[in-house]
């Protein structure tokens, strides 16, 4: 469980998160919706305190991971994989590299049994035979699977995604959303899903979080968040210009 | 609005700050150098680009530097009737001063560049974030084996350019314009002391901290949108340059 407490964060003087309170349930899906420019992946990056907040804190199986000290951080952060927006494969290796980075850096492996693991985590997301090619070799959606296959090939036991399927055509899109659902059900992590991607997102998303003005405006399971009534939800599930948020 | 006075202060203790966080970056740099996993296969990457990749640069500038204070050096010391020095002159200039200074420009523009280059870009796609998110230090991982290759490198490569310098001095000097070539290694032997070459050593060695430290640091702080690889790469080269020069008076001020 992965509890965000009265988190405040503010970049100068412009304050972007102001006090937020939400809680990620254990091998549930939650996705964080709100505007752009909103703070969902300034919310993200302080889930495994890639950004530190002001104030408050992040509670990682009861640990505020805002206190850890590099080494306490650095184990707390092998329990995460993290799809980026831009998949951020490091951009001097191969895709087959990339994947190989986490399993070198941290299983103690031997060369054979890498290649074994990596080879299965490229064909859990269709990238079988792909390995070769560099990150800019391959197309956007691609890169997304890449980073997928990345982020899992440790299993860890939460996965943060920041827009995973952003600058994607609908249908790779939600073949992106399909492989997400594909890798929960086998991996069973926690999972936290930044995303513009509504009403698709909902499909793989067991809770929803809507995020305006700084605050958790509404958070609970798919099926009420969709029926609620709050009059900012239903502003942004209708895409509505006109309420309580302001769009220009 | 800030008043004048105030305004010196911010600057004042922004510009304080910043000088802290570079120091601190620098530590840090070393700190992670020695802490395990040893990234011996990375430093001896780092070494073949800083090194051996500025290679070719560094032998053309020393040959053609050689030639022109042969030719220079020539014509002046001939009007004192003392053509015979241009060996210890060409040797100690080169030793001294020349070699540590134009092989570190020559690293800057050839390998500094394209390191703030490098990991500015890393920085805009989140390259560096994603080595957080990996539990791997990115210090670590990106900055402390290129400044332990740059502090091996920028010797090797400084005492090539020497060595190709005072040769292309010999060939332009001896062999086109007549001087004798004892007189031009015998002036050599008797001008030149450990000293000389030590001064030399010690200033490579600390122009290859400084290229590799400004460089690293300026692609590490690198403002997180598409102008700011090309601003951390500007930004990183000049202040190398300015950086070389300063520091090289402190030392050949220490060092006489």
């Amino acid at each position: 469980m992965i509890r965000v407490v009265d988190l405040h964060r503010a970049f100068g003087r412009q304050e972007v998160l102001k006090g937020i309170n939400l809680e990620l349930e254990t091998g549930k899906i939650t996705t964080i919706i709100g505007g752009s420019g909103s703070g969902k992946t300034v919310l993200l990056k302080h889930l495994n305190a890639l950004l530190l907040p002001d104030r408050g804190g992040v509670l990682v199986d009861g640990k505020d991971i805002t206190k850890l000290r590099e080494t306490g951080l650095n184990e707390m952060r092998r329990k995460f994989g993290v799809l980026f927006q831009g998949a951020a494969l490091l951009d001097s290796m191969t895709i087959f590299d990339n994947v190989a980075f986490p399993v070198r850096e941290h299983l103690k492996l031997k060369e054979p049994e890498i290649e074994k693991k990596v080879n299965e985590s490229l064909a859990q997301v269709g990238l079988a035979g792909m390995g070769y090619k560099y990150p800019a070799e391959v197309s956007g959606g691609m890169k997304k699977r890449a980073g997928l296959a990345r982020a899992l090939v440790t299993e860890p036991e939460i996965m943060l995604f920041d827009e995973p399927t952003t600058g994607l055509d609908p249908l790779l899109g939600k073949s992106i959303h399909q492989l997400i659902r594909k890798m929960h059900a086998k991996f069973n992590f926690t999972g936290a899903i930044v995303s513009h991607d509504i009403p698709e997102v909902f499909r793989i998303s067991d809770r929803v979080a809507l995020l305006a003005n700084g605050s958790i405006i509404e958070a609970g399971s798919t099926e009420e968040f969709i029926a609620s009534k709050n009059p900012v939800v239903r502003q942004f599930l209708q895409v509505d210009t006109e309420g309580p948020i302001t769009v220009l | 609005m800030f008043s004048p006075i105030g305004q010196i202060g911010r600057y004042t203790i922004e510009y304080t700050a910043a000088t802290g966080r570079t120091f601190l970056f620098l530590l840090s740099a070393f700190a992670w150098a020695f802490r395990p996993p040893s990234r011996v296969r990375l430093i001896i990457h780092h070494i073949r680009t800083i090194g051996v990749e500025s290679l070719s640069v560094v032998i053309l500038s020393g040959v053609f530097t050689g030639m022109v204070m042969g030719l220079q050096g020539y014509y002046s010391l001939r009007k004192f009737n003392a053509e015979n020095f241009l060996g210890s002159a060409v040797a100690l200039g080169i030793l001294r001063e020349l070699g540590p200074v134009l092989s570190a420009f020559m690293v800057t523009g050839r390998t500094g560049s394209a390191m703030a280059a490098e990991i500015a870009s890393m920085k805009v796609t989140e390259q560096i974030d994603a080595l957080y998110s990996m539990a791997i230090n990115p210090i670590q991982y990106l900055v402390s084996p290129r400044i332990l290759a740059g502090l091996i490198s920028m010797p090797l490569l400084t005492a090539i350019f020497d060595v190709v310098a005072i040769y292309g001095a010999f060939v332009v000097g001896v062999q086109l314009l007549g001087v004798s070539s004892g007189s031009y290694f015998a002036g050599m032997e008797l001008s030149v002391v450990f000293k000389d070459v030590l001064s030399g050593f010690l200033k490579s060695v600390s122009f290859g901290l400084i290229i590799t430290w400004i460089c690293c640091y300026k692609g590490f702080h690198a403002p997180p949108m598409a102008t700011g690889v090309g601003q951390a790469t500007t930004e990183s080269v000049v202040l190398c340059f300015v950086m070389i020069l300063v520091w090289n008076y402190f030392m050949t001020s220490i060092m006489l």
